[in-house]
């Protein structure tokens, strides 16, 4: 872990000002994810703005009858809040599906969107990886692939954005809320938050330099069985191999995104109307562009079928 | 005491202490986080300072300049050590890789400079700081690629089990050719980590030119001898402490990195250092359990009886390492007349391969219990019954050796009842709950006993009070109880009434902790020494000794009854002595036995595999405490569930190297993979083995249990894979259509 400098603000904008106004600056919330990366040099901020201290940390109702989402409210909070286990259970079900009981304790909701990839050469120093270095290649590609994107990838990058509550939040149509350093709002739809790689694999979000998310913003609830499907090596403390989050009704009609296969939660609204058609309509479409290695290959299937066990939950 | 005769009437027969299931001695120290493990050891030299291992960025070439400077010149730094600037040092017992010094890079993560600072984080921060220019080399990285290119294996091996490389009785190639029913499969097993909670770490202190190094190793004797040869300096000047080691599992029976490089960072610094190795290190620094490729052929009669069997496994090591003896439990686990074993060698340049948990029989039994399942389908055969058909109380190469005990039938027999096996569908893929394809599977289970050598210190104080002195270690299994039950049944004390240490060099030599035979070895020694203090407790209070009765803390000849202290009350008496074990094992074959019965569920939509019970009834000679045993079986059913369903060091063949290295990425069962777990023991001994009638158990719960997971999948789903550890996506493709 290299040297930095640390602070605690008072608010939101301030906070914003302090990241811009300094090279190299990050936030830093649960830190369930930074100081990992920070330990293994893969991350090295010189100045860390600490954003506890800012509240942000309640889950309020934003009539009609929407959410609102601090920023800071941890992940076990989200999971068992009322509101959310009752109107956007797609949510409570994506966040206890990850990680473990203690780093979702600590992880923000913030926080988990901006979770880094779990590629195995992004943590490994000695190897070339665009996303950590940029311009020094990817050994991924032609390396240990099992677990990276069949969809949305380049050639410069492979790598999956990793998590389950995003998943989750691109299925419900959630938006993101920033300030900046001037106390500009902005808000970003969750679909538009994560990048795709192209050139820019460094690159992970939307988000511009100091520009603090304060929140995360749920629409009204949508109706039907809210299904998270997640499939893994073991039976928990695993990343998804592939995921599904999915708002089914019982004649199959609703909408689905997919985890564990893309640099971004993985959806396609125009394919969803083949929903009553069954999974395989669906996902032909949803992946229709996918370039799978010769080890990942399988996800393909393995979406499809894992769409097919909600459909079948959904329709039960 | 030689132990050359089958061991008769002796007091540890009296179970007083011994055999009762009894909760660890150390327990509350584990329990309560008061147990120091190495890197802990704050207390036991003052001014420790933090070496950071930097590990080779590539896999193979030379390093032509290191570039330190900067990071010499970083906050708190005392001390760059580079390989460079050190001669290579020689490898100690077992090393196949050079563990420091020279220009010549073998493996990846092989260690190249240790940096020592103040502070850990200091340390580590320098270590990025080095830079390191390297010379490439070609390499190469991939098990399959290099299969045909491997070599028999010559002589007898030194790993795992030992044995000879090729072994041929009767006709194989004959006997198969005109078998009615025969099987030939090829099947792989993966590279595996042992993956233990503490890693390798040592504190290193020097006084003048001695050096003690406070350290997590099995193997203290062999530790001490290697050290002192790696750095240079006359082993009586070498001393090694590791009274607490946070699993091994194979992984720490030989010195590695940490141990070497905090006593030369200690050296340069001037101050004591302390060294762990990350994770990544773990997996690629130090040792793992090899791949396999294994090719099993069988030939039987209609009804059954094997009439040749052939397993070759092929594996890969660095030049000069040894092979995966995955052939070794075929030579000795069915009859047949016909018989052929033989193992190859593919020069890899791999991070090197050696033992983990049950070297040899671990991917072995993987591979040969589905080849018996396998085989039991083809002749529309129960494979329990298939089993009991070929059982043999020889050794089917030497038919007039016979085995000291072997109980495998009754193992199956007790293991099928206890199980429910009779309810079992034979046809695949017929069962389902819910979710889930239901199925169930079973393999036998095999394992050498192995013995060897081992030495202890007993002695009694005035109060009544005995201390046993030992180097033997206690790695998470329960030495410390089993000894002290052993040292309470000899001298007639209750278990509090003893006090073992245990890992000190300083201390008599021991067999140390491995293949199963450090319970059996060590015990036997700690029996050894109190037959002698019994004799000198005997002599002190002028009792003739064979008279001598050592119960309830007193020692009772004829009517007369003296507190054990008395015979110390004038001081301390001492006895040592080792058990050595002459030649039995030569004109018997010793092995433990078990059978495995294990029910999976397979998801029906996703192909994930869960576990949904599982049952191991084993028969081990005496078993010394029931309590502790269980914890080693079923911590050893629960590493093969890892190995049949998810570990797997993954290879990057063009870089070489594990890639997965961390527990992140090299995944092992957690909690909610693991369902009830029901261990069943023998009520047997075996008289054969040791004064105490018991054999190894550490490793028997693994042994097998990988393949009944397997064909527990087979029998949910219909479809046999080959390749382990068989993971989802190896069925996707062949899963029925789910409605």
């Amino acid at each position: 872990m290299k040297s930095f400098t640390y602070e605690r603000p008072g608010t939101p904008a301030e906070a914003a000002a302090a990241v811009a106004a300094k090279p190299n600056a990050k936030f830093i919330a649960g830190g369930t994810n930074l100081l990992d990366l920070m330990k293994l040099q893969i991350e090295t901020p010189t100045h860390l703005v600490d954003v506890n201290g800012l509240g942000l940390d309640r889950v309020e109702p934003t009539p009609p009858a929407c959410a609102r989402i601090g920023a800071l409210v941890r992940n076990t909070d989200l999971a068992a809040d009322p509101r959310v286990r009752t109107d956007y259970g797609v949510l409570s079900r994506a966040l206890l599906a990850g990680a473990s009981g203690q780093l979702r304790n600590k992880a923000t909701t913030a926080g988990n969107l901006l979770q880094r990839t779990r590629c195995p050469y992004f943590y490994d120093t000695a190897q070339a990886c665009n996303k950590r270095q940029p311009g020094s290649g990817c050994s991924a590609l032609d390396g240990v692939s099992r677990q990276l994107a069949v969809i949305g990838a380049s050639e410069t990058c492979i790598a999956t954005h990793p998590g389950d509550m995003a998943v989750a939040m691109r299925v419900l149509d959630a938006t993101v809320e920033t300030v900046d350093a001037k106390g500009t709002e902005r808000r970003i739809p969750v679909a538009e938050f994560h990048r795709l790689p192209g050139d820019t694999p460094n690159v992970d979000t939307t988000l511009k330099t100091g520009e603090l998310i304060t929140a995360v913003t749920l629409p009204k609830p949508v109706a039907g069985m809210h299904i998270y499907r997640k499939v893994r090596d073991r039976a928990s403390y695993a990343y998804a191999l592939v995921s599904v989050a999915a708002i089914l009704g019982k004649d199959g009609t609703g909408r689905v995104a997919f985890g564990g296969v893309a640099p971004r939660p993985w959806r396609v609204e125009a394919a969803e109307v083949d929903l009553p058609k069954g999974a395989k309509a669906v996902t032909d479409m949803v992946f229709a562009e996918a370039n799978p290695t010769r080890d990942n290959a399988y996800k393909l299937k393995l979406a499809e079928r894992a769409l097919t066990a909600a459909i079948n939950q959904a329709r039960a | 005491m030689k132990f050359d005769q089958p061991a008769g009437q002796n007091p540890i027969d009296q179970l007083k202490v011994v055999g009762k299931a009894t909760d660890r001695i150390d327990g509350k120290y584990k329990t309560t986080g008061t147990a120091a493990y190495a890197y802990e050891r704050h207390d036991v030299v003052a001014n420790q300072a933090y070496g950071y291992v930097l590990g080779a960025g590539i896999a193979r070439g030379r390093i032509g300049a290191m570039h330190v400077d900067e990071a010499k010149a970083a906050p708190g730094v005392l001390a760059v050590v580079t390989t460079l600037e050190t001669p290579r040092l020689e490898r100690g017992k077992m090393n196949t890789a050079y563990l420091f010094g020279g220009d010549r890079v073998q493996h990846y993560h092989q260690a190249v400079a240790v940096v020592v600072a103040e502070t850990f984080e200091q340390a580590r921060a320098a270590a990025f700081l080095v830079r390191v220019d390297y010379l490439p080399e070609d390499g190469k990285y991939d098990l399959a690629a290099e299969a045909s290119a491997a070599k028999p294996v010559p002589a007898d091996s030194q790993e795992g089990s030992g044995g000879a490389g090729e072994e041929r009785v009767g006709d194989f190639e004959g006997a198969f050719a005109e078998a009615p029913v025969t099987l030939d499969e090829t099947y792989s097993t993966a590279d595996e980590s042992h993956a233990m909670m503490e890693p390798h770490a040592t504190i290193a202190a020097w006084d003048g030119d001695k050096v003690t190094l406070w350290t997590s190793n099995q193997m203290i004797a062999w530790g001490h001898g290697s050290l002192a040869k790696i750095l240079g300096v006359p082993k009586e000047n070498v001393r090694l402490d590791a009274p607490f080691v946070g699993g091994g599992f194979g992984g720490k029976l030989f010195v590695r990195a940490d141990a070497v490089l905090a006593a030369l960072g200690a050296k340069a610094a001037g101050r004591p250092v302390k060294v762990a190795l990350t994770r990544p290190l773990i997996a690629n620094n130090t040792t793992h359990r090899p791949a396999t490729i294994q090719r099993v052929r069988i030939g039987a009669t209609k009804d059954g009886t094997i009439t040749a069997i052939a397993h070759e496994s092929t594996s890969g090591n660095l030049p000069d390492g040894s092979p995966e003896t995955a052939v070794n439990q075929t030579r000795m686990l069915y009859a047949g007349a016909n018989r052929l074993t033989a193992m190859k060698l593919a020069q890899l340049d791999l991070p090197e391969g050696n033992a983990m948990r049950a070297p040899g029989e671990a991917p072995g039994l993987m591979v040969l219990e589905v080849a018996m399942d396998e085989m039991a389908e083809k002749l529309g055969m129960d494979p329990v019954e298939f089993r009991l058909r070929n059982d043999t109380q020889v050794d089917p190469n030497k038919p007039d050796r016979r085995f000291s005990h072997r109980d495998l039938v009754g193992c199956l027999n007790l293991g099928s009842k206890k199980f429910g096996w009779a309810k079992r569908n034979p046809t695949p893929g017929r069962v389902r709950d819910g979710q889930w394809l239901v199925g169930v599977g079973m393999a036998s289970a095999y394992r050498d006993n192995m013995s060897l050598k081992s030495g202890a210190r007993v002695r009694l104080d005035g109060r009544g009070m005995v201390t046993v002195e030992t180097d033997m270690t206690d790695v998470g299994t329960g030495s410390y109880t089993i000894i002290a039950q052993t040292a309470a049944e000899m001298m007639g004390l209750p278990l509090d009434n003893v006090v073992v240490r245990l890992g000190d060099s300083d201390f008599p030599v021991s067999s140390g902790s491995g293949g199963q035979f450090g319970a059996n070895s060590s015990t036997s020694g700690v029996y050894a020494a109190c037959v002698k203090l019994r004799e000198a407790v005997a002599q002190r209070l002028g009792i003739n000794s064979a008279d001598a009765v050592f119960a309830d803390g007193e020692v009772r000849s004829g009517n007369r009854a003296v507190p054990l202290g008395e015979a110390a009350a004038e001081g301390d008496l001492t006895a040592e002595d080792a058990i050595e074990f002459g030649d039995l094992s030569k004109q018997y074959q010793l092995s433990t036995f078990g059978a495995h019965f294990v029910e999976v569920g397979v998801d029906v939509h996703t192909a994930e595999i869960r576990v949904r019970r599982m049952l191991a009834v084993c028969a081990a000679g005496r078993i010394l405490n029931p309590k502790s045993a269980r914890n080693q079986v079923i911590g050893g059913m629960t590493m093969g569930t890892g190995a049949a369903l998810m570990e797997e060091l993954a290879v990057d063949t063009k870089r070489g190297f594990f890639a997965n290295h961390d527990l992140a990425g090299y995944e092992v069962p957690v909690h909610a993979d693991i369902p009830h777990q029901e261990v069943i023991f023998l009520d047997e001994v075996d008289p054969i083995s040791s004064p105490m009638k018991a054999k190894g158990v550490g490793e028997l719960g693994i042994c097998g249990v990988g393949a009944a997971v397997a064909n527990a999948v087979y029998n949910a789903t219909g479809i046999r894979v080959r390749d382990y550890p068989i993971t989802l996506d190896k069925l996707l493709d062949r899963m029925p259509e789910a409605a």
